[in-house]
């Protein structure tokens, strides 16, 4: 029983960084962008707030870092897809080199100027990052370690899916952000506009997606700078993207049934002797049967929205 | 004077217009300088880390150059750069989005293998041979899924096969830990290095995937712009409903085209696992499948500019790492400059094809 | 004195100009409407109505001129500021968000916040009681029929409070009736004081809905008449450009066999409804079969299904004896069945846009040939021959053809086909956004291989040209048959009935 709520509290947290790229990926692709830049914001992300944690000791302005270098990063893509028309999948794929190379690049050089050859975030904020204990509430058998035991970044990403869905789903703004996505000749005729919704969401994808970043290097790294610290959960994210057939709160679940997976092959006992590496498959599996299932079904509202990854020209004849 | 004002507030200061055709000749001018931008923003980088521009730039070429041994590694990386570019532009060019490369390059590489690791006592040219069509059908089959799947149910084949290149990734691993793991190697998981017999012959001292990839190049060519298949392939890229109209088999042209996109892919990861590795690993593709991708839209899917494109990025590849070692810088620098340029280059194709108009002082009224 | 003349005008431009790259698409125009009129913008296809509609509306903006709306001097960047401005355009190609409501797709781009669906279900009611209109608010755009698509169209206009509406041929794709329905709607609005554009080439049209008709030729706008007094006759001068008599030839062709029947031929669109049902006709040589109705009654379908591009579920297409059914498009284009299917978008089907006049020759031949390699020779002296021929305007058979004019297009399309030597040549609106001179290259083209014994079916738009250009005509309505009529003794107004579904025997 401990066993089991313990691996739900693990799965919950272990989801945590894919729920934020994931968030950031929807409110992109809800404007008609795909983004495959994610884990380069990420990168980006995790590299700035780590720097900014390292500098100021606080796990705010640490945050604050990682979103506004992700939304930095996707104000590129943002310039390039959305002005230029420059082909998205290119873009974000050229995002995601530079990210992670940008991040690897910050971090080496940190190092090289760095007395100990080691980067590590100081105490302070690291003590911030802890999981909450709130004494009383944390103690609750079953609920304490299911409700209130996690770092704060688990409570901060299921607070924004439900605050993106609340945006994308009961406000006005939501529903012409999603008619840009589906057609935006027609957001545009609707006098909706759409450059500056594309930018807006865009930006905030790519903010979302670095505080995803940031967690990466500070809780699953422990505030220890590595090279390469996002290690394919941007592209996770993406899938579970599909999974989450496009919506903020499917996505919390579904990040828990990734990371899950993710921490499984941990809890299962070794007498089953399944390969590690069909767990690290499974995400990939399942996100393929579950894109070819909707599209089987042609289920209109629950695929990608209709003009990802075509840009969109006033003029075009 | 308060209405002009007025209006000058309304007018949008700039607007996009489509250009009428642009000239060839122009449009190479532009991206030249498009280039040039960029090396000069890649330039500030370097400043800005405290580096001199031109000296590292200078390293960076010649190191790819400087000697015999740098030249052979120089062509190491453009060889499976080339195919897999070369690969993708059949599907880019149907306007199917392969993202998929990767993975294909990778499940290539896994075919071959099988025969590398245990059919390895076949006469050597048979064996080589056989790692071929193996790496090729391997690959094939990773591009026919999605086609498959696209021709019968629309599925978004961008998002199909850019899943199975982490699918095809896991495989490896697994039969790295499991089935495949060489027992020589009690820590470290680790497939055994192939025989000698399974590993690509050397020719002027490097392995001989530089004639495969010759041959790939003047294949995809004469593909492309001189057989029937390579004109329905354009015809379907174009329009599908034009196709059908023509007689066309729509969804047998996608799922042969997709077949040898793929088949194309994995005989780079043939090349890499039989000449380059001399072993499968999980790093066999190393990210050349996305480069790839860039490679072909840059070279705008012709197989010459993709050539020439290719051999900028293994360049800058290979001379990064003589960047490296000399100033000190990492590796991954090379990667800030490639989406430097990229980016800047991607950002051009938009003048080659658009125009902006600046708002007029007065709008001209008669 | 001035001003105040310019009060009664709910819009007026003055010299508008507007340039495509090289193509100047406005040169010049002016247009006035007042409120409480309706006014109709008469042009040929490629006249600039369309681009004109599309400034007023926010969507281009004019290089050159002004827009006066209520007597004020306005500069219109966007369609936001059109709607503030009290203009609405419900254009030809729905603009409508397809996995939306009918109700999200009207309140989408407004101003005002969240509400509730009951409370706008009453709102969007309560506008409709005003005009007349009839949606269900809850229904997505994609289970709609196209008149309930052009309902939420007008709706949104309508929901925003403009006062000027512009429509860009709405009748092109409703039946006699609903289209009936829609002038009703449109009178309601102008006794409300609204003003009201609607773009059309259907003279009748003008002339049943309009006070006044504005008419463009070329980018130019040529005068502007009140619609009390005029005659199809003069507008159609006025559009032209000269006095035109539409008389077209019509050959007598002597020996005429069976070639081609259908029995009982059924075919569903590929959504699965039905596109055709029940089908019984046959086509002899040396004839021109027109078919006639409402846009989407079957014509697509039935073309397609004898090209082979759609199965039929049931029923025979017996061609030279054997049935066809179930042959491929490439088996029954080398048996001689050829088709050229002038889409709405022109190019969508049957040419490559990207590609020139050469490798477009090749798109029908290119199988022809041993081995692998594609031979373009044969193809460029095609392409040459056709040039010098049907007087293709280009400047080389290697520049692609979406560069090339409508008329030209055409050519090249109908061209290719008829030298493929087809014995039954399909051609479904080949003059489609063709001025007046083009059509008839077309027209005597199609009689040319009428006499050459080749069987034509012809499906068409214009009533008056299939009367003239067919032999017999095959009414559609429904995807059914009402009427297959001696096109000699019928009139336009049987026809007109048989397209609204009431049915007559065979002539």
């Amino acid at each position: 029983m401990s066993m089991l709520i313990k691996f739900i509290a693990v799965s919950i947290a272990s989801g945590t960084p894919i729920l934020f790229g994931t968030l950031g990926e929807i409110i992109t692709e809800k404007v008609g962008h795909l983004n495959l830049g994610v884990e380069g914001m990420m990168a980006i992300g995790a590299c700035a707030g780590f720097m900014a944690g390292m500098s100021t000791d606080s796990f705010v302005i640490a945050l604050l870092a990682a979103f506004a270098a992700g939304a930095l990063s996707a104000l590129l893509y943002a310039v390039l897809t959305v002005t230029f028309m420059a082909n998205q999948n290119v873009t974000g794929l050229t995002l995601t080199i530079f990210g992670v190379g940008l991040a690897n690049f910050c971090g080496y050089y940190a190092i090289g100027k760095s007395e100990t050859g080691t980067l590590k975030l100081p105490e302070g904020i690291t003590s911030q990052m802890r999981n909450v204990n709130i004494p009383g509430l944390s103690d609750i058998p079953v609920i304490g370690p299911l409700l209130f035991s996690y770092n704060p970044f688990v409570y901060i990403g299921i607070a924004m899916a439900f605050i993106l869905w609340f945006y994308l789903h009961r406000t006005k703004t939501g529903l012409n952000i999603r008619a840009i996505g589906e057609n935006p000749a027609a957001a545009d005729a609707a006098g909706i506009k759409v450059t500056k919704w594309k930018y807006i969401n865009i930006c905030l994808g790519g903010g979302i997606c670095g505080i995803g970043g940031a967690y990466t290097i500070m809780i699953i790294n422990k505030g220890v700078w590595i090279s390469d610290c996002v290690g394919g959960l941007g592209w996770i994210a993406v899938a579970l993207v599909i999974f989450a057939s496009w919506s903020p709160v499917k996505a919390i679940f579904g990040s828990v049934i990734f990371g899950a997976l993710r921490q499984l092959k941990y809890y299962v006992p070794a007498a089953i002797a399944i390969p590690g590496a069909f767990y690290d498959m499974l995400p990939y599996l399942i996100t393929t049967i579950v894109l070819i299932a909707t599209s089987i079904k042609m289920s209109r509202e629950k695929s990608q929205p209709q003009s990802c990854g075509i840009n969109y020209f006033r003029e075009e004849r | 004077m308060k209405e002009e004002m007025k209006r000058k507030k309304k007018e949008p200061l700039i607007r996009t217009v489509k250009r009428t055709e642009l000239s060839q000749g122009k449009a190479v001018v532009l991206r030249i300088a498009a280039l040039f931008a960029a090396l000069v923003a890649g330039g500030l980088f370097i400043l800005a880390i405290g580096y001199h521009p031109l000296h590292v730039y200078k390293t960076m070429v010649s190191g790819a150059f400087r000697s015999k041994l740098a030249f052979q590694g120089t062509i190491k990386v453009l060889i499976p750069l080339l195919i897999t570019s070369l690969g993708v532009t059949l599907a880019f060019k149907m306007k199917f989005w392969n993202i998929g490369a990767e993975g294909q390059l990778i499940m290539g590489a896994v075919f071959a293998s099988y025969f590398a690791l245990f059919q390895d006592t076949l006469p050597h040219w048979l064996l080589i041979l056989l790692m071929l069509l193996a790496g090729m059908i391997g690959g094939g089959l990773m591009g026919l899924l999605p086609a498959y799947f696209k021709s019968k149910y629309n599925t978004n084949e961008t998002l199909f096969t850019l899943m199975l290149n982490y699918i095809a990734f896991n495989v490896v691993v697994f039969l790295r830990e499991g089935p495949w793991r060489d027992p020589a190697s009690p820590g470290y998981a680790k497939i055994a290095r192939f025989s000698k017999n399974a590993q690509l012959d050397k020719v002027f001292g490097i392995h001989a995937g530089w004639i495969f990839a010759i041959i790939i190049l003047i294949f995809v060519a004469i593909y492309l712009y001189m057989t029937k298949r390579g004109y329905e392939i354009a015809v379907v890229g174009e329009s599908q409903a034009t196709a059908r109209y023509a007689g066309m088999n729509v969804k047998k042209i996608v799922l042969r085209t997709m077949f040898l996109s793929g088949g194309i892919c994995g005989i780079a990861g043939m090349i890499e696992a039989s000449g380059s590795a001399m072993t499968l690993t999980s790093g066999i593709a190393g990210g050349v499948g996305f480069t790839a991708i860039i490679v072909a839209w840059l070279g705008a899917l012709n197989p010459l500019s993709i050539f020439i494109v290719a051999s900028l990025f293994s360049i800058m590849e290979k001379g990064s790492s003589v960047v490296e070692s000399t100033y000190g810088l990492s590796g991954a620098c090379a990667d800030v400059l490639q989406g430097i340029i990229l980016f800047f280059v991607l950002g051009c194709e938009f003048f080659v094809r658009y125009r902006f108009v600046v708002r007029k002082e007065r709008g001209a009224r008669a | 004195m001035a001003d105040n003349r310019k009060e009664d005008f709910a819009i007026e431009c003055v010299g508008i100009t507007k340039r495509f790259g090289s193509v100047l698409a406005n040169d010049h125009i002016n247009l006035q409407v007042r409120k409480g009129e309706v006014l109709a913008l008469l042009g040929e296809n490629g006249s600039g109505k369309t681009t004109l509609m599309n400034m007023l509306s926010g969507i281009y903006h004019p290089d050159e001129g002004s827009i006066f709306v209520k007597g004020e001097e306005v500069i219109i960047k966007s369609p936001t500021d059109a709607a503030e401005l009290g203009i609405g355009m419900i254009h030809q190609h729905f603009k409508l968000v397809d996995v939306f409501t009918a109700m999200d797709n009207i309140v989408l781009g407004t101003e005002e916040g969240y509400e509730k669906p009951k409370v706008l279900k009453e709102k969007i009611q309560r506008i409709c009681e005003k005009f007349g209109l009839d949606v269900d608010a809850e229904k997505k755009v994609y289970n709609m029929s196209v008149s309930e698509k052009q309902t939420v169209e007008i709706l949104k206009v309508l929901y925003r409070g403009a006062d000027v509406l512009i429509l860009d041929e709405p009748t092109a794709v409703l039946t006699p009736q609903e289209t009936e329905k829609l002038f009703q709607i449109l009178r309601n609005m102008k006794e409300q004081g609204n003003a009201i554009i609607i773009i059309t080439h259907k003279l009748n049209e003008v002339l049943e809905i309009s006070d006044r008709v504005t008419i463009l030729r070329k980018g130019q706008s040529i005068d502007t008449v009140m619609t009390k007094g005029c005659d199809a006759g003069k507008l159609t001068e006025l559009m032209v450009g000269r006095p035109i008599s539409l008389e077209i030839e019509r050959p007598e062709v002597e020996c005429r066999n069976p070639i081609l029947s259908c029995k009982n031929l059924t075919i569903r669109k590929p959504d699965g409804t039905i596109g055709v049902n029940g089908l019984d006709f046959e086509i002899k040589t040396g004839e021109i079969l027109g078919i006639a109705g409402v846009a989407g009654s079957g014509q697509k379908e039935l073309c397609e299904g004898i090209a082979g591009l759609l199965k039929p579920e049931c029923g025979e297409i017996i061609y030279e004896g054997g049935n066809i059914v179930g042959k491929t498009p490439e088996e029954i284009i080398n048996m001689g069945i050829s088709m050229s299917f002038v889409p709405e978008d022109r190019l969508g089907m049957g040419l490559v846009a990207s590609m020139g006049m050469v490798e477009n020759m090749l798109l029908k031949s290119y199988k022809k040939g041993k081995g692998p390699f594609l031979t373009r020779k044969p193809a460029r002296s095609l392409a040459e021959r056709l040039v010098e021929k049907l007087g293709i305007v280009t400047p080389s058979v290697d520049t692609p053809v979406r560069l090339m004019s409508g008329g030209n297009v055409q050519k090249v399309l109908l061209g290719r086909e008829i030298e493929s030597e087809p014995k039954v040549l399909i051609t479904a609106y080949p003059v489609r956004g063709l001025d007046i001179n083009s059509s008839y290259v077309i027209y005597d083209l199609l009689n040319e291989q009428k006499k050459k014994g080749v069987a034509v079916i012809y499906a068409g738009e214009d009533l008056d040209v299939l009367l003239e250009l067919s032999d017999r005509i095959l009414v559609l309505c429904h995807g059914e048959i009402t009427g297959i009529v001696d096109a000699k003794e019928t009139t336009k107004e049987e026809i007109g009935l048989m397209m609204t579904g009431e049915s007559k025997k065979e002539a």
